[in-house]
Order: structure tokens, then C-alpha cells, then sequence
């Protein structure tokens, strides 16, 4: 079952740029805009498998550092003329808390 | 022949339309008049179409004079400025100036232009009310926006829409009050009209259509302080620009008993009811028409001179018109009718809304009457063209509206660009200078011409609006056979501005953020995208080298981590050898951070160092610690920098070597250590002729021979293989730094982005290099000494500060593990 997990506050993650989350499903990205909205998306590049949190963040897109593709924040989709997508996972920020839905947790630590 | 005695003509008005019309009269009549010139305006004759360019910060004032004053001197007018004529007496033939100057004429030229329209509001008079109409008017402008205030522009016609972008591009919040429900009604159709308020909407301006103006508020302060509207929405402002449109400048000619309607009344001749007098220009009305662009005037002051030269033949006809806006990266055009009136008449309409592309030609009896188009206006002139010539468009109805090239192809079987070989010669080619192909052809041919620049100045084609320039280009290329280096892409989709130009306006405008120049420039987006971003940086930071802060979001992970990022997402690390110089120190910390941290590989580089390939991203700090406790600095393996200075043993060892090439590569890498850089940088010193460090292969290659140094540049052994040219010849190691160091600077301040120095130094030419390092000694001393002042700001070393865990720590730790 999935649960609502605390990660940390909005201002560990620099402004158009992202941190990592680690779950035993994988790296999850969790990337902050200009306006702070939170996006997260598991941290590998549809394509080759490169680490999304590492990208150039602008607008709602995150430029991949290994071959540059562009992916949506919101959908984990490719931008054409790519194809491929990345599996988002739901977030939200409540008190400048930063929350993500996430399998059932047996700890939870901040960096 | 006896000439004939000199008659008096007296122009009131020094303006476009009057001075063009002296223009004329002396290139068909030199000596048949003394001219004595009277303007209201302190400056000489200026192009009053190009004020938005100066308020936009594109041009200065100076930018835009047509005739300097020694031009009326050359020609033997006397002028008045700053002295406008207040009566006329026509019956003693004298006019009567401000000053009191009395001056008789024979003929009398009222070229007094327009006023600004000022529609009755309560708060008009405040001061921060401006027109938009003359150089003090932007004076003002710019000023306000000096302050960085706020603006309200009344007026979404093409002078308002100019004046709002000015004030943009200067950096103020600008809102646009208009009466219509789209902008620019009179020019372009509802479609065409929302697409430019989408884009301009995105470029950060404000509308209100529908907005009527109620009045200017202020009342207690003094000074405008917003706008207030009908509907009861109040706008705040600071400034507040009217410029709802023109009208006819008449009051000295309704004085002087001229018939007068909207203008001052004029024939066919340009006479008006009197026929000692003639008028041309934004006052006159002809057959119930009024003028506000530049091409019918220019028509009129051809017909108007060769009237005052004696000549009856010529006639006044008002031409088809058409319009452009004068906003970069906003193409919009549009002439004759805007759309179908009847049902004789058709409409042909292209839209792509996803490339923001619309194009409708209106089409009646096989001839195109109509064209608006937004986005994309490249086959403008030649609708233009078809709609002047009124020619017979049914064999190429079809397929007109994808433009002239498609059309050609397939009717005649030629492909490509505009078919300037099939245009007849007295195809208009400059609708607002009136020159025509053939005046453009017999100018490059009679002259030698060979730029765009050239035919400007020599034809006045495509010297003012600038539309046409596209097609004189082409013609330029037909009749020289050249390709002509076409204008630079822009550099992403965020801006059509091309890389040049936007460091031009950064150093113009002083842009010291990356978000001062998005705004100022008009970006597309707020945020830039990943290709402008870390161009933006670098141009920032090596334009203001004290002060621009770096903005690290918008490096490539390998400059914001300081490492080179791998196809499995770990790192490496190389540190800084200098010359290709180690020792045991330096080697145990190797060995050691290679065990403590598990790095699997180890190797020498192409360029005499050490890489550890495969940290973890999380171990980097530590790995960092370790090295620069031996005192290993980082050797910037992964930036558009300063790579390695290859070296071989020279003197010091090689049989051979002939200086210490060891020891001058050391001098040249602890000079240029840490500086960023269009695109990375290589140097390599070698000992003898022999060439050990393949110096000529290069970004800057030094070969050491007996009698000193040769030093070249340009090389490249990536991925386009290029031997090094050239540069000079010099005898001491400090001149080896001073000339290396100046044409380095020389390379970050003027190359693109992401361009080596190898197709830089192709593009601008080694003659060029030569004389800004070799030739121009105290501007390589200049260079030497810019670059020497931004290496204060740029030789700190990126891993200690990162090592010691107080600089973007966040980057090196997962924000949480969970499960």
C-alpha cells in the first residue's frame, strides 16, 4: 500500500534544480521550480538511464545530462521527437513540507 | 545659357517629408533656389520611424540623424532649429519665425507634419503624461524608465505597441490600455491581431482591450499616478504614454487662410489653395485622405520637387500601402485590404497555431487586393509586390499561399529564395525609399558595391523600416555571385537574437543578471532553456568578472559538481598536473584516495594527467579532501575552461630542446588556471621543431626554436582535425604570456558559445586575430589586462571550497532515504 511520506522542506532543494529521494524501488528526483512547485520522478532517463536529477531544470522540464533529452516534470514524458517516459510519483507540499506517495516506509531520514 | 536668377524657397518643417523633398529638388534642380529651412525641434533632420528603435535601446539618437548639419551647409541651406515660424503673409510673400526672423519667399514648402492625439481626460496636463512624437518625448521616456517605474501606454495601434515594448525592453512593468478588442485593428484582422497579443502577452506586456480611459489619475499628488477606466479597473502607474494616433500639424496654414479640412488641402501637384505654396507630409489631405507611414510621403516629396523644379508632368497618386511592426522577433505585416468586403471577394487562409503562423491573402477577380500575416512575413514584399503590380494570379492561386519559393518551384521549376532573376527591373523593391530592382542593380554593378551596409547608403534601400533587406540581400548575391555571410541564427528558441547580439546588449545595456537580460531582451520564456542558460552565465560572467554572481543551476552537472559525469552516473576526477608535472606527494595521495574510496580504474590522459574514473557522486567531497591535502588543486577536467598545458622535457633534458618548455608551460598554466571559457581550452609547449606536446594541434600552440617562441593558434585534434596558424614570432617568455593571455581574452569576449577557437578563428579570419593581438599593441596590452583582472576572480580552487563542506553541500547527499 502506498502512504504519504514527509521528505523534507521545500527549501532543501535548490530553486530549478533537484534532490534525490532513496526507496528500494530506486532514486527517485524530486525537482523544485522557479514558482516551488514540486515535481518528482524516478531518476532514470527513459533513454539511457541517465540521472534526471542531475539535468538543467527550466520551466516544467528537466534537460537529461547524458544525451539531453527533455522530459516533463508533470507526465515523466519525453519531448518529442523522443519517445519514452519515466514513472512521475505524486507529491504535495503542505506547510512547506515536502510530501511524496510512496510505498510503506520503515524510516525516514533527512539529509 | 544664361542661368537664371535664384528664386527663394522657404520649407517650414525639418522633418522626413520636408527634407526628403529638398533631397529631391537638388538632386533634379541645384541651383534653382536659395533654401532657407525653419524646424521647431533643436536637432537636425532625424528619421522619426526609428524612435521606437532609439526608446527600445537598439539605436541611439545619433543612430538615427539623417542629414547632419553640415550637410545643409554643404548645400548652401540655411537652417533655423529650435525656431518654429509662427506667421505666414501671404500677400507680402514673408513668413515670421519665434525669433522674429522675417524671411521672403517665392515658393513656400509647409511640411509641419503631426501632432500627437490627445483625447479630452481630466489629469492629461499632469507631469508623467507623455505623447510618444519626439526626441524629448523619449527623453522622458527613458528617463522614467531609468527608475525602473511603472507604465501604462494608452493606444494599441503601432505607435502604442512600440512605445510598450520600449519600456519593456528598458526594464519597466508595462500595461496597454486599448479602446478595441484587438490590438492594431486598422492593420491586421481579429486572427492575426489575438496571435500578437498572445506573443506579447508572453513576452510580459499587459493588456486591456476593451479599455476605455476614463482619466488620469493623480489629482492629490501632482503627478500621474494610474489610469483609471470606464468599467471602473485602475491600472497604477508612473508614466503614462498616450498614443491613440496622429493628426495634421495645421494651425499655421489655417492662420494663413488655406482651404483646410482634417489636413491642409492639397491637389494632385502637392499645391495647396494657393499656388505659391505646396505641402507634403503627415499635415496634408489628399483627396480625403490623411498620411501617418513613410512610403506615400516619399511619393508625394518626389512629386512636390519636381513641381518646385518647374516640371508639370508629375501627379500625386496615393499607392498601396503597407505595414510592419518595428518589435524584434515579432513579424507581423499586412497591405491593401484586410479581408474579403464582398462576395466578389475571396479569402485564402493558412493557419499553423502551433508554430504561431498565420497568413490570409484577400483575392478579387484572380488579383490579390489583401495580405496579413503573422509569424511569418519572409514572402511580405513579394505579396506586396502583387498586389502593386495587380498582376493576374490564377496560375499560381493554389499554391500562393505556402510563398514565392513553393510556388516557384513548381511553376517554373526553379527552387529556393526569392527569385530575384525573374524580377522585372522597375519591381519596387523598397516600399518605403521607392527603389526599385534596377536602381538596386546598376548601384552594386556602377559602384562595386559588396555589402549590405553599402547598398543602404548608396540606394537608401532598406535603410529605413528594413523589411526589404531580405530581398536586397538576394539581389546583392545575384549580381555579385557571392554568398554573402547571411544574418546569424538566434541562439535557442527562447530569442531570435543571435548570439552576438545579445552580448552586444549586455555590455549596451549593462545587463548584469541572467533575469535583467531575459526581460530586457524579450525571452520567451521566464526560465530560458537548457542551451541559453549556460550561454547567459558565461556571457555574464565574462562580461562583469567582479561582479556577476554565478549561477550554478544553469551549468552542465559536470561544472556544478565539479567532475565529469559517466555513462553509469558516477564521476571522475582529474586533478591539476601542472605542465604534466607530479611527484610522490602528490602520487601517494593518488594511490591513496584510489584504495580508500574503491575507485576501480586509473589512467593517463591525452593530456599528461591522472584520471580516477568512477567515484560515487556522494564520495566526491572526500575524495577532494584527500588529494588537496597534498596539495592537488582541480585540473578542470570537465569545464568549458582551461584544460591541460601539454609540455615536453625541452631544455632541460632533451638533446634537443632549445628553451624550458617544461617550465613555460607551468608560467602559462598557473596564468590561465580556472578561467571560463566559450568552450574548453587546450595549450601545449614544445621543446624544438620536433613538436613532442603536438602543439599545432592546439587551442595555442608554443614552439619553442633558438631564437624564441613561436606561437600559433586556432588547432584542434577533436572531433574536426586543424593545424594551428601562425600568429607571431617572439623572443621572451613574457611576451609568450602577454600575447597567449590577450588572445585568450580576446577568444572568451568575442566567440559564441560552445565555439573552440578553431572554427572561431575560421570565422573571423587570421587577419583579423593578427591585428588585434600582433598589429595593435596597446589593445593587446588592454586584453592582457582584462584578462589578467578576471583570473582574481576565477583562480579559486572549486574542490577545496567543496572539500571543506560549506559550499553546496545539498549537491553531495541525498535529500532522504526511505524504506
Amino acid at each position: 500500500m502506498q502512504d504519504w511520506i514527509k521528505i523534507g522542506r521545500v527549501e532543501d532543494i535548490p530553486r530549478l534544480g533537484a534532490r534525490t529521494v532513496q526507496t528500494d524501488k530506486g532514486d527517485i528526483a524530486v525537482f523544485r521550480t522557479r514558482d516551488d512547485e514540486i515535481f518528482a520522478l524516478f531518476n532514470r532517463c527513459p533513454h539511457k538511464g541517465g540521472p534526471l536529477s542531475e539535468g538543467i531544470v527550466t520551466g516544467k522540464v528537466v534537460v537529461c545530462p547524458l544525451h539531453s533529452w527533455t522530459i516533463d516534470l508533470e507526465t515523466g514524458e519525453a519531448t518529442a521527437p523522443d519517445e519514452g517516459c519515466t514513472r512521475p510519483v505524486d507529491s504535495k507540499v503542505v506547510d512547506g513540507l515536502v510530501w511524496l506517495k510512496l510505498e510503506s516506509a520503515k524510516k525516514v531520514a533527512h539529509g | 545659357m544664361n542661368a537664371l536668377p535664384r528664386q527663394k524657397l522657404v520649407v517650414i518643417g525639418n522633418g522626413m517629408a520636408g527634407m526628403r523633398t529638398v533631397e529631391e529638388l537638388l538632386a533634379i534642380a541645384p541651383a534653382r533656389y536659395d533654401i532657407t529651412v525653419f524646424g521647431a525641434e533643436p536637432h537636425p533632420n532625424y528619421n522619426r520611424i526609428m524612435l521606437s528603435s532609439v526608446l527600445a535601446g537598439e539605436k541611439q539618437v545619433d543612430d538615427i540623424v539623417i542629414n547632419p548639419r553640415a550637410w545643409y551647409a554643404e548645400n548652401g541651406i540655411t537652417l533655423h532649429t529650435g525656431d518654429p515660424v509662427v506667421a505666414i503673409d501671404r500677400a507680402a510673400k514673408t513668413v515670421t519665425s519665434a525669433n522674429g526672423v522675417v524671411v521672403p519667399y517665392d515658393k513656400l514648402l509647409l511640411s509641419t507634419g503631426s501632432k500627437p492625439l490627445m483625447p479630452p481626460l481630466p489629469g492629461l496636463d499632469l507631469p508623467g503624461v507623455v505623447a510618444f512624437r519626439d526626441i524629448a518625448d523619449v527623453e522622458k521616456m527613458l528617463d522614467a524608465a531609468e527608475a525602473k517605474q511603472r507604465a501604462v501606454v494608452i493606444g494599441g495601434g503601432l505607435l502604442g505597441l512600440e512605445a510598450a515594448w520600449g519600456l519593456k525592453r528598458r526594464g519597466m512593468p508595462v500595461a496597454l490600455v486599448h479602446l478595441m478588442p484587438t490590438l492594431m485593428e486598422r492593420q491586421l484582422d481579429v486572427e492575426a491581431g489575438g496571435l500578437l497579443q498572445k506573443d506579447l502577452t508572453e513576452r510580459g506586456l499587459h493588456f486591456f482591450t476593451s479599455g476605455q480611459t476614463e482619466e488620469i489619475m493623480g489629482a492629490e499628488t501632482g503627478r500621474a499616478q494610474g489610469v483609471k477606466l470606464t468599467d471602473g479597473r485602475e491600472i497604477p502607474a508612473d508614466l503614462v504614454v498616450v498614443a491613440i494616433g496622429i493628426r495634421p500639424n495645421v494651425d499655421l496654414a489655417k492662420a494663413a487662410g488655406l482651404d483646410i479640412n482634417r489636413g491642409i488641402e492639397v491637389g494632385d501637384d502637392m499645391a495647396t489653395s494657393d499656388p505659391a505654396i505646396y505641402s507634403v507630409g503627415e499635415c496634408v489631405e489628399h483627396r480625403g485622405q490623411i498620411f501617418g507611414l513613410v512610403a506615400p510621403i516619399w511619393e508625394q516629396a518626389k512629386v512636390c520637387a519636381s513641381r518646385l523644379a518647374g516640371r508639370d508632368d508629375a501627379h500625386y497618386e496615393t499607392p498601396p500601402l503597407s505595414t510592419r511592426l518595428k518589435i524584434t522577433g515579432i513579424d507581423v505585416f499586412s497591405a491593401g485590404q484586410l479581408a474579403a468586403q464582398d462576395e466578389a471577394d475571396e479569402e485564402l487562409v493558412y493557419r499553423d497555431s502551433a508554430r504561431g503562423i498565420y497568413k490570409k491573402l484577400v483575392i478579387r477577380a484572380d488579383k490579390v487586393v489583401g495580405a496579413v500575416m503573422y509569424g511569418d512575413v519572409a514572402d511580405g514584399s513579394w505579396y506586396f509586390q502583387l498586389i502593386r503590380e495587380k498582376a493576374d494570379v490564377a496560375a499560381i492561386r493554389d499554391r500562393m499561399i505556402f510563398g514565392q519559393a513553393y510556388a516557384d518551384t513548381t511553376c517554373k521549376g526553379h527552387a529556393g529564395g526569392v527569385n530575384v532573376a525573374a524580377t522585372s527591373d522597375d519591381a519596387q523593391v523598397c516600399g518605403c525609399n521607392g527603389v526599385s530592382k534596377g536602381a538596386i542593380v546598376k548601384a552594386i554593378t556602377e559602384k562595386g558595391l559588396t555589402s549590405l551596409d553599402e547598398v543602404k547608403l548608396h540606394t537608401k534601400a532598406s535603410a529605413s523600416c528594413g523589411q526589404c533587406a531580405s530581398v536586397v540581400q538576394a539581389i546583392l548575391t545575384h549580381v555579385t555571385g557571392e554568398v554573402v555571410d547571411a544574418k546569424a541564427a538566434g541562439m535557442c528558441g527562447c530569442t531570435d537574437l543571435s548570439h552576438d547580439e545579445v552580448r552586444r546588449e549586455i555590455l549596451h545595456q549593462g545587463l548584469k543578471t541572467q533575469d535583467a537580460v531575459r526581460q530586457a531582451l524579450g525571452w520567451r520564456h521566464a526560465d530560458g532553456c537548457a542551451k541559453c542558460r549556460p550561454a547567459l552565465n558565461y556571457y555574464l560572467l565574462c562580461a562583469w568578472p567582479s561582479e556577476y554572481v554565478d549561477d550554478y543551476q544553469s551549468r552542465f552537472i559536470n561544472e556544478r559538481a565539479h567532475a565529469n559525469i559517466q555513462k553509469d552516473g558516477t564521476y571522475s576526477v582529474i586533478p591539476r598536473m601542472w605542465g604534466g608535472l607530479t611527484n610522490p606527494t602528490e602520487l601517494r595521495a593518488i594511490a591513496d584516495v584510489v584504495d580508500k574510496f574503491k575507485i576501480p580504474t586509473v589512467k593517463v590522459t591525452g593530456g599528461q594527467r591522472l584520471d580516477l574514473l568512477g567515484v560515487r557522486k556522494e564520495d566526491l567531497p572526500g575524495v577532494w579532501a584527500v588529494l588537496g591535502k597534498a596539495g592537488l588543486v582541480s585540473g578542470h577536467g570537465y569545464a568549458k575552461g582551461l584544460r591541460t598545458v601539454k609540455t615536453c622535457v625541452g631544455s632541460e633534458w632533451c638533446r634537443f630542446g632549445t628553451q624550458d618548455s617544461t617550465g613555460l608551460g607551468v608560467k602559462l598554466e598557473k596564468l590561465m588556471w580556472g578561467s571560463w571559457t566559450p568552450h574548453k581550452v587546450k595549450l601545449a609547449v614544445s621543446g624544438c621543431p620536433r613538436n613532442c606536446a603536438e602543439a599545432t594541434i592546439k587551442d595555442m600552440g608554443v614552439v619553442c626554436v633558438e631564437a624564441g617562441y613561436d606561437i600559433s593558434v586556432g588547432g584542434n585534434g577533436g572531433i574536426e582535425l586543424r593545424g594551428t596558424d601562425h600568429l607571431v614570432r617572439v623572443t621572451s617568455e613574457e611576451e609568450v604570456l602577454e600575447y597567449c593571455g590577450a588572445f585568450m581574452q580576446i577568444y572568451r569576449e568575442e566567440a559564441r558559445y560552445l565555439e573552440r577557437t578553431a572554427p572561431w578563428v575560421e570565422r573571423v579570419g587570421m587577419d583579423y586575430i593578427t591585428k588585434r593581438v600582433v598589429e595593435d599593441a596597446e589593445g593587446r596590452r588592454a586584453a592582457f589586462a582584462r584578462f589578467v583582472f578576471s583570473q582574481n576572480y576565477a583562480q579559486i580552487d572549486p574542490w577545496a571550497e567543496r572539500a571543506s563542506g560549506e559550499v553546496d553541500a545539498h549537491e553531495f547527499k541525498t535529500l532522504a532515504e526511505v524504506g
